[in-house]
C-alpha cells in the first residue's frame, strides 16, 4: 500500500480568526437593520453610507413593509375569526370583574343574580360563535307619536325633549346588513355606550328608546347558533339599563339628611321617587311589541321595591305568564332564562318564608352566587341548623354552605364564627363518610382565611375521625383534595410542614398508589411554588421521606411515564436544596440522595451533573487556584462521578457523562483522573450496539456515536499525555477501539471519523493549539513543537489516511453496480436527470 | 341666563281632586335683583273640543259648539309691584279649587278632538324695557271616586270564521277557534284590564296578537255630532305562531292622562274600547270589538 506522507498545514488561528470576523459596524438611531423593530422613520442618506447604494433601496423598502403578523389580523382569514370570538371573553372577564367588584360593594342593596352568570357568560361567548352574516335592524322612531312614549308629555320638558329626540330619530331607521360576528359585538358595544352616554346627559327617553331596539333584536332567530352570545350580549345592555334605573330611583330618595337603609320598605322611598318610578312602569307597559316589553319590564323590575312590598312577587306570575306569548320557543325560552337572572333575589325571600324546607335551602345555596350567600353566612348556618333534618340530612347543608364559601369570602368579623359554629356540628358527625364529606369542603374554608393554628386542629380532627376502623380507606379521594387544598394555600414549604399534624395526616394514607399520589402533588406544589433554594432541614427531612416514598413505589412493573414523571419531581427537589457555602454539606447530601434513589437513572443523572456543578462552582469559588483542602474536595467530587457513572443503563448517558465528567475533571486539574473517565469511555465504545432505543423506537446508533466522538475529539485535544504513557496514548487509543469496531457494511462512518482525526492530529501538530484549559498544560506547552512529536503525528496521519484511501477503493470497485444502479433509476419518468450522469460516468472511469 | 320663573308644586305626581287646596311655590331665580310691576298666578281648566277634518264641512252648523269650554279660572295677584332680591326668591301659595259656577270639574284627559287640561300660569310683569316673564305648569285633577258599588262585568267570548262580520270572502278563510274572557268589561282606571285568550286551534299560523286600545270622542249636541274613534295604544300580547291551547293573559294598563273615567256631557262624549285584534298568516286580520266602561273609584 502506497504511503502518503502528511505535513499538517501551521495555521495562525489570531490572524485567521481576525481576517474571518466580520467587522463590527456601529448602528446609529435610525438605521436600517433587519432585527429591529420595523419603523417608519427612514433616513436614506445613512444608509448608502453603510451599505452602498444599490442596498438602500432594498432597505428602504424593506423598512415600509407592513409586518406581515400584524396584517393577518385584519379580517380575511380564519386567525382573525377566532380573534373575533376571543375577544368578547377578554372583554366579558375585563367588565365581570369591574361587575364583582360592584356587586361586593352593594351586594346586600342589589340582592344581585345569581353566581355562575359571571362565569357562563364568557362561556358563552366563547362557545357560541359564527361566521355567517348577521344584521341589526334598528328602528329608533317606532314609538314616534304613539301614546307609549307621549305619556311622558306631561310635563313641557318631556315635550321639548321629545322634540329633540325627533332630530335623533330621522332617518335612524337603519338595517346593518352584512355584518360579521365582530362588527355585531361592536355595534352592540356601540349602543351600550350610547345608552349610558344618553343616560349621562339626562335623554332618558332615547336610553329607554334603545333599550328597546335593543331586546327587539331578540325576536329574531336567524343564525341561530349566534343566538345564545347576542342573548349574553343584550341582557348586559337590559342590565345596564336597569341598574341605571335603580339607581337613579334611589338616589332620589336619598336626601341631605338621611340615606335609604339597604334593606329599605316602600314607606322609606318619597313620592318624587314613586312618582318616577310608577312614571318608568307606565311608559315600559304602553311599549307595542311583546318582546321588548317583557325585557324591559324584567329588567326594572327590581325598582318594584319603591312602590310596594310585593311588587316583585305580583309581577313574577304575570311576566311568567307574559312569556306564553311568545310563539318562537327558542326566544321564549330565553326569556325565561332573563326572568330567572332578574329574579331569584326574590326567590330568596320566599324559602326563607317557606319554613326552611331544606331541600329548597340546599338548591338555594347551589344556585346562588357565592357572594350572595357568602355575605349571609350566618343567617345560612341559622337555617341549616333549624331546619328539619328528615328530608335532607344536613352534612350535605353544610357542604353546600361550604362550597359557596370556598368561592366567595364572608363578612371579615363573621368569619371566625362561621368555622366554629360549622364544625362544632360537622365534629358530630358520626358517619365518617358523611363526616368527610363535609370536611373536605370547609379544609378549603379554614385555609383560606386563617393560620396554620386552625388547620393543624382542623386536620387533627380529620384525622381523630378517619382513625377509628381505619375508615380513611374508604375515603382516600376526599383526604386526598384535602391535602390538595392545604398544599395549595400553603405555599411557603417551612410552615407547612410546621403544621404538626400534617406528617401523621399523610400516614393515613396507606394503601400505597394513592400515597404516591399525594407525594407527587406536594412535589408539584414544591416545584412550583419553592422560590429560592432551601436547606431548611424541617422541609429536607420531610420532602426526603416523601421522594423516598415516590421513589420506593417503583417496581419491574412501573410504567416507563410514571418513572419519568417522578423523576422529574424528585429531580426538582434536588434542585433545590442548597447548603450554600457549605459544600460539604450539599456533598454529602448528593451521597444520601444517591443511595436514596438508586432505581431512577434520571435522578443518579441529575446527581452526577449537580456534583459536577459543585466541582465547578468550587473552582469558581477559589478562582481557579485550589487549595489542599479544596482540591481534595473536587476529588471526592470527581470520585463520586466516577463511581456513580456504572451504575447507569443508558450507553450514550454513560459516554456523555464520563466525557463530561472528564472535562470537570480537567478543569480542576484533576489530571489522571480525567484520564480515567476518558479511559474508560474509550473501553465502553465497543459496547455501543448498532440500533439503541430511542423514544420507544430502534433506531442506528451510529450518528449518535459520532456525534459523540467528534465532541471525544474536541477535548482530546487539550488533554495532555501522561508521562509514562506513550505519545498520543489516548488517541492511540481510540484510533484502535474505532479500527476494532464493527461498523455497517459499506458504511462512510468510519471515514467520516477518521477525517475528523485528521482534524484533530493537525490541530495537534500546531505550535499554539487553538484553545486551552485555564492552568492545564496542553502538549503544545508540553513537547514545545517537539520534532519527534511531530513526527510521531504525522505517522499517526499517514496512517489514518491510508485507512480513508482503502474505503475509496473499495468504493471504486463498486462502481459497476453503481453505474447499474443510476441506469435503473434514470428510466422512471421523474429522474431523467440521471441519464446524462448515466452517460458520463463509464467516460470517466477510462480515463 | 336672566331671570327665571319656575312653578313647583307641591305633590309629586300633581294629582289633585276638586275641593283640595292646590299649593307650591313660585320660584324666582336671578343673579341680580329683579325690578317688577308685580307676579300673578293663574288658574285655568278648560275643554277644547276640536272637529275631524272629514266632519268640519258638514257641521259647521255646530260651530257653536265647538267653543273651548271653560272650567275653573281664578287669577291671584302674589306680589305687589317692587323688586326681588338677587338669588332664589321662593313664594308660596295655595289655591282652592273650585268650579266655576255650576261646571264640574272633569278629569284631566288628553284625547284627539277632546282635551281636558288644567293649568298655572305665573306671569312676572316687568317694565317696557324688559319683557314679562310667563311659566305654565300643569296639574292633573281626578274627578271623585264614583258611588256606588262598582260590579265587575266579565265577558266570554268565542271566535270563529262563522262569528266574524263583513267578511268579504268566508270560503277563503283558514278555520280557526279562539276563546276568550275579559275580567271585566267595566274596568277601574287604575287597575289593568285583564283576561285570557286562548287559541283552541288555527289552520293558519298566527303572526301576532294585539290589544288596541279605542276612544271614541263625540263632539256636538242632539242635534248633530262627531263621533270618531281613534287608537291610544296598541299592545301585543302574543308574537308568532303560540302554543294552542294555552291562555296567553290579556294585560293592558290603562295609559295615564290619554284614558278617564268614560264621560258623557251634553256637548261631548268621551268613551273608551278595545279590540283584540289576530294576525293570521299570510294576511288576515280578526278584530273582536269590546265597549269598556270606565271609572275610578
Amino acid at each position: 500500500m502506497a504511503v502518503f506522507p502528511w505535513h499538517s498545514r501551521n495555521r495562525n488561528y489570531k490572524a485567521e480568526f481576525a481576517s474571518c470576523r466580520l467587522e463590527a459596524v456601529p448602528l446609529e438611531f435610525g438605521d436600517y437593520h433587519p432585527l429591529k423593530p420595523i419603523t417608519v422613520t427612514e433616513s436614506k442618506t445613512k444608509k448608502v453610507n453603510r451599505k452602498g447604494s444599490t442596498s438602500s433601496t432594498s432597505s428602504s423598502s424593506s423598512s415600509s413593509v407592513v409586518d406581515p403578523l400584524s396584517s393577518v389580523l385584519d379580517g380575511t382569514d380564519p386567525l382573525s375569526m377566532f380573534a373575533a370570538t376571543a375577544d368578547p371573553v377578554a372583554l366579558a372577564a375585563a367588565t365581570d370583574s369591574s361587575r364583582r367588584k360592584r356587586d361586593r360593594d352593594d351586594n346586600s342593596v342589589v340582592g344581585s343574580d345569581f353566581e355562575p352568570w359571571a362565569n357562563k357568560r364568557g362561556e358563552i361567548l366563547a362557545r357560541y360563535t359564527t361566521t355567517e352574516k348577521l344584521s341589526i335592524n334598528l328602528f329608533m322612531g317606532s314609538e314616534k307619536g304613539k301614546a307609549g312614549t307621549a305619556t311622558l308629555a306631561m310635563s313641557e320638558k318631556v315635550r321639548t325633549r321629545l322634540e329633540e329626540l325627533d332630530d335623533f330619530e330621522e332617518g335612524s331607521q337603519k338595517e346593518l346588513l352584512n355584518l360579521t360576528q365582530q362588527d355585531y359585538v361592536n355595534r352592540i358595544e356601540e349602543l351600550n355606550q350610547s345608552l349610558k352616554d344618553a343616560w349621562a346627559s339626562d335623554q332618558k327617553v332615547k336610553a329607554l328608546k334603545i333599550v328597546i331596539q335593543c331586546s327587539k333584536l331578540l325576536s329574531d332567530t336567524s343564525v341561530i347558533q349566534f343566538y345564545p352570545s347576542k342573548f349574553v350580549l343584550i341582557t348586559d345592555i337590559l342590565d345596564t339599563f336597569g341598574k341605571l334605573v335603580y339607581e337613579r330611583i334611589f338616589s332620589m330618595c336619598v336626601d341631605n339628611r338621611s340615606v335609604l337603609p339597604d334593606h329599605f320598605s316602600p314607606e322609606n322611598a318619597n313620592d318624587t321617587a314613586k312618582e318616577t318610578c310608577l312614571n318608568w312602569f307606565f311608559k315600559i307597559a304602553s311599549i307595542r311589541e311583546l318582546i321588548p316589553r317583557f325585557y324591559v319590564e324584567a329588567s326594572i323590575l327590581k325598582c318594584n321595591k319603591f312602590l310596594s312590598k310585593t311588587g316583585i312577587s305580583e309581577c313574577l306570575p304575570r311576566l311568567t305568564c307574559m312569556i306564553r306569548g311568545i310563539g318562537d320557543p327558542l326566544v321564549s325560552v330565553y326569556a325565561r332564562a332573563y326572568l330567572c337572572r332578574a329574579l331569584l333575589t326574590e326567590m330568596m325571600e320566599r324559602c326563607k318564608k317557606l319554613g326552611n324546607n331544606a331541600l329548597l335551602l340546599n338548591s338555594v345555596m347551589s344556585a346562588f352566587r357565592a357572594e350572595f350567600i357568602a355575605t349571609r353566612s350566618m343567617d345560612f348556618i341559622g337555617m341549616i341548623k333549624e331546619c328539619d333534618e328528615s328530608g335532607f340530612p344536613k352534612h350535605l347543608l353544610f357542604r353546600s354552605l361550604g362550597l359557596n364559601l370556598a368561592l366567595a369570602d364572608p363578612p371579615e368579623s363573621d368569619r371566625l364564627q362561621i368555622l366554629n359554629e360549622a364544625w362544632k356540628v360537622i365534629t358530630k358527625l358520626k358517619n365518617p363518610q358523611d363526616y368527610i364529606n363535609c370536611a373536605e369542603v370547609w379544609v378549603e374554608y379554614t385555609c383560606k382565611h386563617f393560620t396554620k393554628r386552625e388547620v393543624n386542629t382542623v386536620l387533627a380532627d380529620v384525622i381523630k375521625h378517619m382513625t377509628p376502623d381505619r375508615a380513611f380507606e374508604d375515603s382516600y379521594p376526599q383526604l386526598q383534595l384535602i391535602i390538595k387544598k392545604v398544599i395549595a394555600h400553603f405555599h411557603d414549604f417551612s410552615v407547612l410542614f410546621s403544621v404538626e399534624k400534617f406528617l401523621p395526616f399523610l400516614d393515613m394514607f396507606q394503601k400505597e398508589s394513592v400515597r404516591v399520589e399525594v407525594c407527587k402533588c406536594i412535589m408539584d406544589a414544591f416545584i412550583k411554588h419553592q422560590q429560592e433554594p432551601t436547606k431548611d432541614p424541617v422541609i429536607l427531612n420531610a420532602l426526603l421521606h416523601v421522594c423516598k416514598t415516590m421513589h420506593d413505589s417503583v417496581n419491574a412493573l412501573t410504567l416507563e411515564d410514571e418513572k419519568r414523571m417522578l423523576s422529574y419531581l424528585i429531580n426538582g427537589f434536588i434542585k433545590m436544596v442548597s447548603f450554600g457555602r457549605d459544600f460539604e454539606q450539599q456533598l454529602s447530601f448528593y451521597v444520601e440522595s444517591r443511595s436514596m434513589f438508586c432505581n431512577l437513572e434520571p435522578v443518579l443523572v441529575q446527581l452526577i451533573h449537580s456534583v459536577n456543578r459543585l466541582a465547578m462552582e468550587t473552582r469558581k469559588l477559589m478562582k481557579g487556584n485550589h487549595s489542599r483542602k479544596t482540591a481534595a474536595f473536587v476529588r471526592a467530587c470527581v470520585a463520586y462521578c466516577f463511581i456513580t457513572i456504572p451504575s447507569l443503563a443508558g450507553i450514550f448517558t454513560r459516554l456523555n457523562l464520563y466525557l463530561h465528567s472528564g472535562q470537570v475533571a480537567l478543569a480542576n486539574q484533576c489530571l489522571s483522573q480525567a484520564d480515567a473517565f476518558f479511559k474508560a469511555a474509550i473501553s465502553l465504545i465497543p459496547e455501543v450496539p448498532k440500533m439503541i432505543n430511542i423514544d420507544g423506537k430502534m433506531r442506528p446508533s451510529e450518528s449518535f456515536l459520532l456525534e459523540f466522538l467528534c465532541n471525544f475529539f474536541s477535548t482530546l485535544l487539550i488533554v495532555p499525555d501522561h508521562p509514562e504513557h506513550g505519545v498520543l496514548f489516548l488517541v492511540r487509543e481510540l484510533l484502535n477501539v474505532i479500527q476494532d469496531y464493527t461498523w455497517e457494511d459499506n458504511s462512510d462512518e468510519k471515514i467520516r471519523i477518521y477525517t475528523c482525526v485528521l482534524h484533530l492530529l493537525s490541530a495537534m501538530s500546531q505550535e499554539t493549539y487553538l484553545y486551552h484549559i485555564d492552568k492545564v498544560d496542553s502538549n503544545d506547552s508540553l513537547y514545545g513543537g517537539d520534532s519527534k512529536f511531530l513526527a510521531e503525528n504525522n505517522k499517526l496521519c499517514e496512517t489514518v489516511m491510508a485507512q480513508i484511501l482503502e474505503h475509496l477503493k473499495t468504493l471504486a470497485k463498486d462502481e459497476v453496480k453503481t453505474l447499474e444502479y443510476i441506469k435503473k433509476q434514470s428510466k422512471q419518468p421523474d429522474m431523467t436527470h440521471l441519464t446524462e450522469l448515466a452517460l458520463r460516468l463509464p467516460l470517466q472511469t477510462r480515463t | 341666563m336672566g331671570t327665571a320663573l319656575d312653578i313647583k308644586i307641591k305633590r309629586a305626581n300633581k294629582v289633585y281632586h276638586a275641593g283640595e287646596v292646590l299649593s307650591g311655590v313660585v320660584v324666582i331665580s336671578s343673579k341680580d335683583s329683579v325690578q317688577h310691576q308685580g307676579v300673578s298666578l293663574t288658574m285655568e281648566g278648560t275643554v277644547n273640543l276640536q272637529l275631524s277634518a272629514k266632519s268640519v264641512g258638514v257641521f259647521e252648523a255646530f260651530y257653536n259648539s265647538v267653543k273651548p269650554i271653560q272650567i275653573i279660572n281664578s287669577t291671584i295677584e302674589m306680589v305687589k309691584p317692587g323688586k326681588f332680591p338677587s338669588g332664589k326668591t321662593e313664594i308660596p301659595f295655595e289655591f282652592p279649587l273650585h268650579a266655576k259656577g255650576n261646571k264640574v270639574l272633569y278629569e284631566t284627559y288628553h284625547g284627539v278632538f277632546v282635551n281636558i287640561q288644567y293649568t298655572l300660569r305665573c306671569d312676572m310683569r316687568r317694565s317696557l324695557l324688559a319683557k314679562d316673564l310667563t311659566k305654565t305648569c300643569e296639574f292633573i285633577v281626578h274627578s271623585a271616586p264614583q258611588k256606588g258599588k262598582f260590579t265587575p262585568s266579565p265577558v266570554d267570548f268565542t271566535i270563529t270564521p262563522e262569528t266574524l262580520q263583513n267578511v268579504k270572502e268566508r270560503a277563503l278563510l283558514p278555520k280557526f277557534l279562539l276563546r276568550g274572557h275579559l275580567n271585566s268589561t267595566n274596568c277601574v282606571i287604575t287597575q289593568p284590564l285583564t283576561g285570557e285568550l286562548v287559541v283552541e286551534s288555527s289552520e293558519a299560523a298566527i303572526r301576532s296578537m294585539e290589544l288596541q286600545l279605542v276612544r271614541v270622542e263625540t263632539c256636538g249636541c242632539a242635534e248633530g255630532y262627531a263621533r270618531d274613534a281613534t287608537e291610544i295604544q296598541n299592545i301585543q300580547i302574543a308574537d308568532g305562531d303560540v302554543c294552542r291551547g294555552l291562555s296567553v293573559p290579556i294585560y293592558m294598563v290603562f295609559p295615564r292622562l290619554f284614558t278617564c273615567p268614560t264621560l258623557e256631557t251634553t256637548n261631548f262624549k268621551v268613551e273608551f274600547e278595545v279590540n283584540i285584534v289576530v294576525l293570521l298568516h299570510p294576511d288576515h286580520l280578526i278584530t273582536e270589538n269590546f265597549p269598556l266602561k270606565l271609572c275610578r273609584i
